[in-house]
């Protein structure tokens, strides 16, 4: 019964989730006492197999099917079905990205199963597995449990297993034909592509003042634009200050928007959820104003002042006013 | 073209959260709840298709009397009516068992379009809709942007990593999962409210759909998150906290 982590690709090369995926796995496994199995789906994938199995993997899975050129989730759902149908592993793991999302529970639902999303940690508690999920975006903790017989799903969060803690190894690779019948594919995906041109462009910003909801209406942003000007820095937002079109989507930060690391980034009545966390956690000093002590954004922080931005932001405006002159 | 919306109830957001006494759930007692976010998208979504296509949009529910309040407001902004699948303890439901219920309630809908939100603000699982296309047997697509009905078959654009999308066509019936900013919200009108009190809410309960509690993933215990990384928070008054951290910032961060 072993662990089997699907690994996720792009544009010709694995995704860097799907190597924290594989360090899970082999935590996982050497805490179980089994072993990983590794699986790369797709069309013309050989290279990618072959680069996975110079993990410490027992083996690598090269599930290749024409019908799988472009994901879409009936194919992939089919495709992995009928991996995990011939390799009955105890435990599958994904990267909890967009395309994981689109597909699991669906191929977890053909199992009975409901799939564990989003774990940032994982632990043996006598031979069974608990994991670790944010609820409530982030303000609670929950330990959850998978009952009955496996095959259980599991899908893990973005940077919480650790993308260079991936064990070497040297391992074979079996290409398995899932055998597709692509008319029962019933989504057609056209290419990806990206909104015309982004006249902003954030990644190149020293400093980045990003202002959340705690705003609270369009008219205020005006006092964090403030800020930013005190700064000298670029102004960005989190996403539903975009969604509202108080400022355009290409200031938003996340993992839907831009992912930036400026020297400093301060979030204004942002409250750090883990979209938003992604987009800006490797930024070299964060700074966090937010009116809940427990906001999740604090986690981050290296410096935070607890407190209403609109009393806050002003008096810090007059500060660096002050130490500028 | 008639259409569907999942509609949760969740806490307000910004809400103090307490875990309550059997320490798995949290103390609802002092709360106050509202739709979950993307699921407001989805309804603005389902009134909009309608708006240029016709039909009817019929707004989906799972949960305890509470959330009459919130399937109200449904019907208040532009839903034609509701079928409120009502079970005090959702808690015994797994998203799997959740999905059962609606897409058992679905079934007798028959819809063209099932619309959900991508994902709800208390318990995060973002996959009660795709589970319910499966269970109906319909094809779906997540995390959907733009929607364009094109007689049988839905072109939708779907959102992808770091601002890229995707077009994805399939044939209707499906089942969309929406992202919030999709569209711009609508508030209710005074005269919306007023309808909203005589549109018909439909209710079922989990035994009249011949769907038993069973929750293969359980919550064990839920807890405030441990502390990683302290960040060192500036005290007193806003003016004191605002000179210590602009201290920091010319002498050691060096950005100023
Ligand atoms: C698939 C997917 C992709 C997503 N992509 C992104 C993305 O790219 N970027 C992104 O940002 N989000 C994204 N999100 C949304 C994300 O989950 C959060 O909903 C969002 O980041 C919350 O934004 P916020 O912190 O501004 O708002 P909230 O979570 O509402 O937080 C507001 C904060 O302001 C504080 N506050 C309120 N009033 C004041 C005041 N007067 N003074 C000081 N503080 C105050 C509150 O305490 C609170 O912490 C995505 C979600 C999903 C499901
Ligand atoms: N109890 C419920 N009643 C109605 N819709 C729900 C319920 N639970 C989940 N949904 C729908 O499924 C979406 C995703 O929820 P989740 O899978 O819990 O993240 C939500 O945005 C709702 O549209």
């Amino acid at each position: 019964m072993s662990i089997l982590a699907i690994l996720e690709h792009n544009a010709g090369a694995l995704h860097r989730m799907s190597f924290e995926t594989l360090a899970a796995a082999q935590e996982l496994a050497a805490a179980l006492g089994t072993e990983v199995e590794a699986a790369v789906v797709g069309s013309g994938i050989g290279a990618l197999a072959t680069e996975a199995a110079s993990k410490k993997v027992a083996k690598v899975w090269a599930a290749e099917d024409t019908a799988l050129a472009n994901y879409t989730s009936d194919g992939y759902t089919m495709a992995v079905e009928a991996l995990i149908r011939k390799t009955a592993p105890a435990l599958v793991l994904f990267p909890h990205t967009y395309q994981t999302r689109d597909y699991a529970p669906k191929l977890a639902t053909r199992f009975e199963r409901a799939l564990v999303g989003d774990v940032i940690a994982a632990r043996n508690e006598g031979g069974s597995l608990v994991f670790v999920r944010q609820l409530f975006q982030g303000k609670l903790n929950a330990d959850v449990r998978a009952e009955g017989a496996g095959p259980q799903f599991v899908s893990l969060q973005a940077g919480a297993w650790r993308a260079d803690a991936v064990v070497a190894g040297s391992a074979p690779v079996e290409t398995f034909s899932p055998g597709l019948d692509a008319s029962k594919i019933r989504q057609t995906a056209e290419a990806p592509f990206r909104e015309s041109s982004r006249a902003v462009d954030l990644t190149a910003a020293e400093i980045i003042v990003s202002v959340g909801r705690g705003i609270g209406e369009k008219d205020k942003i005006a006092v964090v634009e403030g800020l930013a000007r005190a700064l000298g820095a670029e102004l960005a937002a989190s996403r539903p200050i975009c969604d509202a079109g108080w400022l355009p989507m290409e200031r938003q930060v996340g993992s839907s928007g831009q992912t930036v690391s400026p020297k400093m980034y301060v979030a204004v009545g942002i409250s750090g959820a883990i979209q938003h966390l992604v987009g800006m956690k490797g930024s070299k000093t964060i700074v966090a104003i937010n009116k809940d002590a427990n906001a999740p954004i604090f986690e981050v922080a290296d410096y935070g002042i607890v407190g209403d931005l609109f009393e806050v932001v002003p008096a810090l405006i007059a500060e660096i006013q002050k130490a500028k002159s | 073209m008639k259409i569907l919306v999942a509609i949760k109830q969740v806490p307000v957001r910004d809400s103090t959260l307490r875990v309550d006494a059997a320490g798995r759930w949290i103390d609802e007692a002092d709360l106050s709840f509202e739709i979950n976010e993307p699921d407001a998208y989805a309804l603005e979504e389902a009134l909009q298709l309608k708006e240029k296509h016709g039909g009817e949009v019929v707004a989906l529910c799972a949960g305890p009397g509470r959330a009459q309040t919130t399937i109200r407001e449904a019907l208040a902004k532009g839903a034609d009516r509701a079928v409120h699948v009502e079970e005090e303890n959702l808690g015994a439901f797994d998203s799997l068992g959740v999905a059962r219920l609606l897409a058992a309630a679905a079934k007798a809908e028959n819809a063209d379009l099932i619309l959900t939100g991508l994902q709800s603000d208390d318990l995060g699982s973002g996959q009660t809709g795709v589970i319910m296309a499966e269970l109906l047997g319909l094809p779906h697509s997540t995390i959907i942007m733009q929607a364009e009905v094109n007689g049988a078959a839905i072109r939708v654009k779907r959102e992808l990593e770091d601002g890229w999308f995707q077009h994805i066509a399939m044939p209707l019936p499906a089942v969309l999962t929406i992202q919030s900013g999709i569209n711009k919200l609508r508030y209710a009108t005074l005269m919306g409210i007023k309808k909203a009190k005589t549109k018909e809410i439909k209710r079922v309960t989990a035994a009249e759909l011949g769907i038993a509690p069973a929750a293969g993933v359980r919550i064990e215990k839920l807890y405030a998150p441990h502390k990683a990384k302290q960040a060192q928070i500036f005290e007193g008054d806003a003016k004191t906290a605002a000179a210590a951290l602009v201290e920091k910032l010319k002498f050691e961060v060096r950005v100023l």
